[in-house]
């Protein structure tokens, strides 16, 4: 897998798994508009992941379901951030609001990205994320004095730095003031490594499709 | 609080009313009409308005049956009548008077 590859399969998953996740809430978010709204940024996620794994699966002579949902749980290259099952409102928007942030510094240096396709394909993304950072951003304004979104912030913040490539996570540091976090509380959060609700996501995620393998669906 | 959302569907459109959203401030109803009235593509624009903003106002009394106010109000078929009685019942006449009378 080429450097170029491996980089939009890593956003890919990560979108695709935090798209899982966050649909997790439909139907029991805070409110009804708060349900219609994050299940709507969940699909949005997903299909963000879709529209990635084309186009790697166009320089992998494959297609995006088989990227999607084929691999064995090792294979994915998604980030621990977005993998955790966190059933607690405080968490999910501290993961959504640092998820955020790092999307938009990684997408920024996509969109100057050399190959056209992933410049063109990274400024559609990011015109979609930014209402994901709108109701990002505005969910933190509102929680930031909690002292549960607070602590669910700070719990996070290793593992959402670890999201980035070393090359960016200043910017992460520069724009949320929060200072880099060392590398012993980096370990475990580097990508690579998996959280133990990874392999139940993808039993879950991929029941249906192997219940009858190879069927055209 | 409640915000009242109008869609516009096509540029140059008239916004219509599209349905409500409960939020806690201006910033939380934008996001959720956008999420609720936008993200089918089904609309060019929005308008969020708080509830409150909205005066609506009632009790239109027409006593008096001024029905000369409504474009309704001055029934042309029965004027023809009139005309047609008038004139004899000659078809020239009730013509002029029609390719006149928009």
């Amino acid at each position: 897998m080429s450097e170029k590859v491996q980089k939009i399969v890593e956003i890919a998953d990560d979108e695709l798994i935090l798209g899982w996740r966050d649909s997790e809430w439909t139907g029991i978010a805070p409110s009804l508009e708060e349900d219609v709204a994050f299940s709507s940024i969940a699909q949005n996620e997903i299909g963000h992941a879709r529209a990635l794994y084309e186009l790697a699966a166009r320089e992998l002579g494959t297609d995006a379901d088989t990227l999607a949902f084929d691999r064995d749980p090792g294979e994915y290259l998604s980030a621990p951030l977005v993998e955790e099952r966190r059933m607690d409102w405080a968490h999910t928007i501290a993961r959504h609001f640092l998820y955020e942030t790092a999307d938009e510094i990684r997408l920024a240096a996509l969109k100057d990205s050399d190959d056209a396709e992933v410049a063109g394909l990274a400024a559609k993304m990011d015109r979609e994320e930014q209402y994901h950072r709108l109701h990002a951003r505005m969910w933190r304004d509102r929680l930031q004095d909690e002292p549960r979104f607070v602590d669910a912030l700070e719990e996070l913040w290793p593992a959402a730095v670890a999201v980035l490539p070393e090359e960016l996570r200043p910017q992460m540091s520069e724009r949320l003031q929060l200072d880099l976090p060392s590398n012993s509380l980096l370990r475990g959060f580097e990508r690579g490594s998996h959280s133990e609700e990874l392999r139940p996501l993808l039993d879950e995620m991929t029941m249906v499709r192997r219940s009858v393998p190879g069927a055209t669906w | 609080m409640i915000f009242e959302v109008f869609r516009q569907e096509k540029k140059g459109a008239a916004f219509a009313h599209a349905g409500s959203v409960e939020a806690p401030d201006a910033t939380f109803a934008h996001a959720y009409a956008h999420e609720q009235y936008g993200r089918r593509q089904e609309s060019e624009a929005l308008w969020v308005v708080p509830r409150d903003a909205i005066h609506e106002v009632h009790d239109f009394h027409d006593e008096l049956h001024q029905t000369y106010h409504r474009v309704d109000g001055y029934p042309l078929k029965e004027k023809l009548r009139l005309a047609r009685e008038r004139a004899g019942g000659t078809a020239k006449s009730v013509d002029a008077l029609s390719a006149g009378g928009g």
